[in-house]
């Protein structure tokens, strides 16, 4: 059985349709690049998976190892091991990063069944993960996001990952506003994780990513469904001839 | 035709009135203020309760909502007493020297009175208006004068409060708590009125509580006159934790010196009708002042929060932060009124309010005013009201966090940044936990 399969996705948003019977099969341990021109319903996709109540699902199903998520509220996708990284992190003042990772690390343990971290261990966990990430102390005590750079913020979600676990990532332009040397910092934090038994669905615009996070499996979305999948030789081509021939196979 | 109109008395303002005449030469100090009382009476007399065509109280229509008034406190019995002592124990979190008071009356044996900090003096009101004292007592009423109709009502029939001198330079390491216990079996009215004269130079932190069971319909109007000497680093806490009937009238009255550092906290989370007003003017040139607050209403709590802040003199630097919280039906008002004076160039004053509305049927009103005489400031104001944010709750749930949770945490944030305001540490942790036991009991 695949960790994640979409069967003939439908999705509307303010009655507009985006994803047109999209198709996705992720086996276990995988990486998937999905690539696409602006619009043609990347973003979406990860919002579906991860629940927002604004996309109306008009047909098809998504099941994580096998179970039917749709009907899902997000805390519980979450708990079952879905992990959606934003393309634009929120700021939450007044929240302390801290305490935003121990409430929903210690919500994701107690609704498993599993009991929650003492205070020193959650603390060697975070730093742990966090000096890998080259995150400072000191922001971590700040507010959630408030005053981190487009960098800080995306380190901040591949922190929240590395603590949660996931089964699934899926990483929503990631790279987007991310020079290359914060780049190389991202890729490593998704590598370090990359196991038998994650998997990851890794959306972007660019090939550029690729080259940090090699993917095993790479699709063209265009106008809300799958037009070609094939290996991350797939991405360099595109890369050199960009999305306009797939627009037109689609016209 | 010059005739003077004399509006149809209402049931309270009778009571008051009745109430008045048979009890006013047995209030303590009739020699001394008997005549100040008389005044006083007189004033709100021709005024009656304010009402809604009363600009100050549009949105506190007290002829409406204060619709009898309850006989007078009883002096607290042994059994009083003893519900106060419980009582007081949900003050534990608050670590600081504890001043109480029973139904309105001084009660030493409940208060911290042992080993005084050198420069601090505790004294009862009660007792220096019977005694005539003349010291402290000249500041009475004169701190900031004030034609308000509540404050008339309280001088009229004050009873007891505190009296508190910090001397000049003197540092209190502990907080100061005076607390304002309502434990009669029957609904009372309390008037309590204390003075407190903070010295230049000084450093003091005073905390007030009004604390009363939740199924007391009590009737209080309590005023705090505080004078802060120049150089004077003074924090006032207001807490007003009584049950859901009680009418909570309050007014701080104070006059901040040169070069002093004031803040201002009042945190609502109990009483059914709360006014608290706050007539501050700062007096002295360059002055820091906060004067912030937060309110977490539910059911059908009212509160308003009334608040004129009078730069009189140049250079002084003022925040004003309220944030209310508003469940069911419960409603917040704020009016909040930034007077520059002539000379006070150089005034940099900031007010913001924001209300977060939890559900369709809560209100909040903000009337901010900025009144301003002199050419060369900065002064703005800004105000808020709206639901939570669905995009923050959804990054909160998409990590796991449940629904009801995700809303806790933001609320908190919520008025956490209010809260921050509050320099000491303590008394800090001991209102977000506050905060957060009002939301577990929402959830």
């Amino acid at each position: 059985m695949h960790l994640l399969e979409v069967k003939n996705l439908h999705v509307e948003v303010d009655g507009k349709k985006i994803l047109n019977g999209l198709d996705l099969s992720v086996g276990r341990g995988s990486v998937h690049a999905l690539m696409g021109p602006n619009g043609s319903g990347k973003s979406t996709l990860a919002h579906v998976l991860a629940g927002k109540d604004a996309y109306v699902v008009t047909q098809g199903e998504v099941l994580l190892d096998g179970e039917d998520i749709l009907a899902l509220a997000p805390e519980q996708r979450a708990v079952r091991g879905l992990f959606l990284a934003f393309q634009y992190p929120f700021e939450i003042p007044g929240v302390a990063t801290m305490t935003f990772l121990r409430t929903a690390l210690n919500a994701q343990r107690k609704s498993r069944g599993e009991a929650e971290l003492s205070t020193p261990e959650f603390l060697k966990r975070v730093r742990e993960v966090a000096g890998k990430l080259g995150i400072e102390q000191e922001m971590l005590r700040r507010g959630v996001n408030v005053g981190f750079s487009g960098g800080e913020k995306k380190r901040n979600e591949i922190l929240q990952m590395a603590l949660l676990q996931p089964r699934l990532g899926v990483l929503d332009e990631t790279d987007s506003g991310l020079d290359i040397d914060a780049l190389k910092v991202v890729a490593g934090g998704v590598n370090a994780l990359r196991s038998p038994e994650r998997s990851f669905v890794v959306i972007t615009h660019y090939q550029r990513l690729l080259n940090y996070i090699v993917p095993d499996v790479v699709h063209v979305l265009s106008r809300g469904r799958i037009v070609k999948t094939g290996d991350k030789a797939l991405a360099l081509d595109l890369e050199a001839t960009g999305y306009a021939q797939y627009q037109e196979e689609m016209a | 035709m010059n005739a003077e109109v004399l509006p149809i008395k209402t049931a309270a303002e009778t009571a008051l009135a009745t109430s008045f005449a048979a009890v006013k030469d047995a209030l303590p100090g009739a020699a001394a203020v008997g005549a100040l009382r008389e005044d006083a009476f007189r004033r709100f007399e021709a005024e009656g309760l304010p009402h809604r065509r009363v600009e100050e109280w549009k949105y506190t229509d007290l002829r409406a909502l204060m619709r009898e008034a309850k006989p007078l406190a009883v002096p607290p019995d042994a059994a009083a007493k003893a519900r106060a002592k419980d009582a007081l124990a949900t003050l534990a979190a608050i670590d600081a020297r504890r001043i109480v008071f029973v139904d309105g009356a001084f009660v030493p044996e409940l208060s911290d009175l042992a080993s005084l900090e050198p420069g601090l003096t505790v004294g009862s009101m009660a007792q220096a208006l019977a005694g005539g004292d003349r010291g402290l007592l000249a500041h009475l009423g004169q701190v900031v004068p004030t034609q308000d109709v509540a404050v008339a009502l309280n001088t009229a029939f004050m009873g007891d409060g505190a009296l508190i001198h910090v001397a000049q330079g003197a540092a209190l390491a502990q907080p100061l708590h005076l607390v304002f216990v309502n434990a009669g079996r029957e609904a009372a009215s309390i008037f309590v009125r204390s003075l407190v004269v903070i010295e230049s130079g000084a450093r003091a932190m005073l905390v007030e509580s009004h604390v009363g069971s939740s199924a007391s319909e009590d009737q209080v109007n309590a005023v705090l006159e505080l004078k802060v000497g120049d150089a004077a680093h003074v924090d006032h806490i207001k807490i007003t934790d009584e049950g859901a009937g009680a009418l909570h009238l309050s007014t701080l009255i104070a006059a901040i010196g040169a070069h002093a550092r004031f803040n201002e906290f009042m945190f609502t989370t109990g009483g059914g009708v709360v006014r608290n007003q706050a007539f501050v003017r700062f007096g002295g040139e360059g002055t820091v002042a906060g004067i912030r607050g937060a309110s977490l209403l539910k059911g059908r709590q009212h509160a308003d929060t009334t608040l004129v802040a009078e730069h009189a003199a140049a250079d002084c630097t003022s925040r004003e932060v309220f944030r209310s919280v508003l469940d069911d039906e419960g409603r917040s008002v704020f009016q909040g009124k930034i007077i520059v004076r002539p000379h006070a160039q150089k005034t940099d004053a900031k007010m913001v309010t924001n209300a977060l509305l939890l559900s369709e049927r809560a209100e909040a009103d903000n009337k901010p005013e900025l009144e301003i005489f002199a050419d060369d400031v900065q002064c703005g104001h800004g105000a808020t009201s709206g639901a939570l944010d669905e995009e923050l709750l959804f990054y909160l749930k998409a990590r796991g966090i449940p629904a009801k949770e995700a809303q806790a945490l933001l609320i908190q944030a919520f008025v956490g940044e209010a809260v921050e305001g509050i320099e000491h540490a303590g008394l800090r942790d001991a209102l977000m936990d506050r905060v957060v036991a009002w939301l577990r009991a929402r959830a």
